[in-house]
């Protein structure tokens, strides 16, 4: 196998982009990442995206970007793992370079969320349509019932679950892509409109368009691109069963550990050697079951950590400094893409005033449905 | 929902019918064929009590459009006595009330009409137990 980097990295800014079309938006982050990376052309396209079809009609994306992008005859393949497609994406891109068969490949992710379709029942169907949604069950509602298994067994509260928001949105207010760059406090957070008991708004990541894209090669030939090319250490996925109904115990997210164990295993890494983490805070709650997942901390202390610090910018693990799924925005596709660019850039040493100080050993953890798939890839700059 | 998915799922629906694994007996709902502990393909129906207890819950305030005009309404996951899981709505009481180790009955219910194709579409509704 060979070794592979990220080489260029391109994002559209996420929001509510009603001028633009999900075309627009994939466009937008594939030439951005091309044009930093200053590469001309593509060997292979592979676009992370949920849920096209159901938003705004459209299937078939891989030649849909590879056309509008204007590289003629490039293969182009959508990626699906429901919110996890663009991190999937992202490691069918690293096989591709790895196993010899291409060099310049690109991961791209896109959604286009708010072009008039029933969102809620959009994103239900990543869950079970057949035990799940019949019934009326939603994201936020299952994602609820995780945070109400996790308070049982560890004593979480709904104040822990708010300081995870507060972080999210301390780190995106300094995030320019951000769709809600601005702070809230512990109260609005804790007085924001019910979504699914115990959930409120401000505990759920907001519906958004937005794209991004990364540029891999080998790495014996990133310096022909950049000076500072990003590795990727590992790439490690799993999957846990489609419906939160049958998961043995539903307060843990099985699935981000095993993936983890995966992806330190290749990395030949443990949780304490990672500067910095991305990780998938759909809800707060996930959040706060991903620092204990990934090992940041021990199970049943996640409660303790945004409030502690322990994962704030300059803690001992920052985690999300993008401002996350919460305040960055979460366009499901482009998720796992977008996590990518941003360790690449704290990794670059390009992130300004949200920079990790001495980071070079990055996490990107997504995932996709109720905890039925995760995909985690580990970073390093070179 | 097309009406044959409709009419493919009725046995689950109406008369909770699980699966159950001939080898190590594990009870599934809905019934599968391939066991998720022992991957057994040998699997004998099985009626669900009408029972359960709450293992975790919720109540939602933002529906999908289907269920609009039922919000807020309370849901859960329901183990029965021979271990199966199934979500539900439960409904006959505050939904705030519904906490896990909640005892529930299992009624048959209109759980939502189809707006599509307009179907009626019934299963099973949590009440709590005894009521």
């Amino acid at each position: 196998m060979r070794e592979v980097a990220v080489i260029g990295t391109g994002m559209t800014r996420f929001g509510e982009l009603w001028d633009s079309s999900l075309r627009d938006l994939s466009v937008e982050a594939a030439l951005g990442a091309l044009a930093s990376a200053g590469a001309e052309t593509l060997d292979s396209i592979y676009v992370g995206n949920m849920s096209a079809g159901q938003f705004v009609g459209q299937e078939h994306l891989g030649a849909l970007m590879a056309d509008y992008l204007g590289i003629k005859g490039v293969p182009g393949t959508r990626v699906e793992s429901a919110c996890a497609s663009g991190g999937m994406a992202l490691r069918s891109a690293f096989f591709e370079v790895a196993s010899g068969m291409s060099d310049l490949v690109l991961a791209a992710g896109v959604e286009k969320m708010n072009d008039g379709a029933d969102v809620t029942g959009v994103l239900a169907t990543a869950s079970d349509q057949e035990v799940e949604v019949y019934y009326g069950a939603t994201f936020p509602g299952l994602y609820a019932m995780i945070a109400r298994a996790h308070m049982e067994k560890y004593g979480t509260t709904v104040e822990d679950m708010s300081w995870v928001s507060v972080k999210a949105h301390r780190n995106g207010a300094k995030n320019p892509n951000a769709q809600f760059r601005r702070l809230v406090s512990l109260e609005d957070v804790m007085t924001s409109t019910m979504v699914a008991e115990p959930l409120r708004m401000l505990h759920c990541s907001p519906v958004t368009d937005g794209a991004a894209a990364v540029l891999l090669c080998p790495l014996d030939r990133a310096k022909e691109f950049t000076d500072r090319p990003v590795k990727i250490l590992a790439s490690g996925a799993a999957s846990s069963t489609l419906s939160l109904t049958h998961r043995k115990d539903m307060a843990d997210l099985d699935v981000v550990e095993l993936s983890a164990e995966r992806a330190y295993k290749m990395a030949g890494l443990t949780p304490g050697d990672i500067h910095l983490a991305e990780v998938h805070d759909c809800f707060a709650i996930a959040e706060i079951c991903c620092y204990e997942a990934l090992g940041f901390v021990e199970r049943g202390k996640g409660k303790d950590a945004a409030r502690d610090g322990v994962t704030d910018l300059g803690g001992k693990i920052p985690v999300n400094i993008s401002g996350g799924l919460k305040s960055k925005g979460h366009p499901v596709g482009a998720t796992g893409i977008a996590q990518a660019v941003t360790i690449v850039e704290q990794l670059r040493g390009e992130a300004g005033e949200s920079q990790v100080e001495g980071a070079r050993i990055g996490l990107a953890q997504n995932m996709g449905g109720s905890g039925a798939s995760s995909v985690i890839h580990i970073f390093q700059g070179v | 929902m097309p009406s044959p998915r409709y009419i493919r799922e009725i046995p689950a629906r109406y008369r909770l019918e699980a699966g159950r694994c001939t080898e190590c007996g594990q009870v599934v709902y809905p019934a599968r064929k391939v066991c998720p502990s022992c991957r057994n393909q040998n699997i004998e129906k099985v009626r669900l009590s009408a029972k359960g207890t709450v293992v975790t819950s919720t109540v939602i305030h933002v529906p999908p459009d289907e269920f609009l005009n039922e919000a807020p309404y309370a849901m859960a996951v329901v183990e029965t006595p021979e271990g199966a899981r199934l979500m539900t709505q439960i409904v006959d009481c505050d939904p705030s009330a519904v906490l896990p180790g909640m005892l529930v009955d299992l009624e048959f219910r209109l759980v939502r009409e189809e707006k599509k194709s307009g179907i009626l579409c019934y299963g099973h509704k949590g009440v709590p137990a005894g009521t």
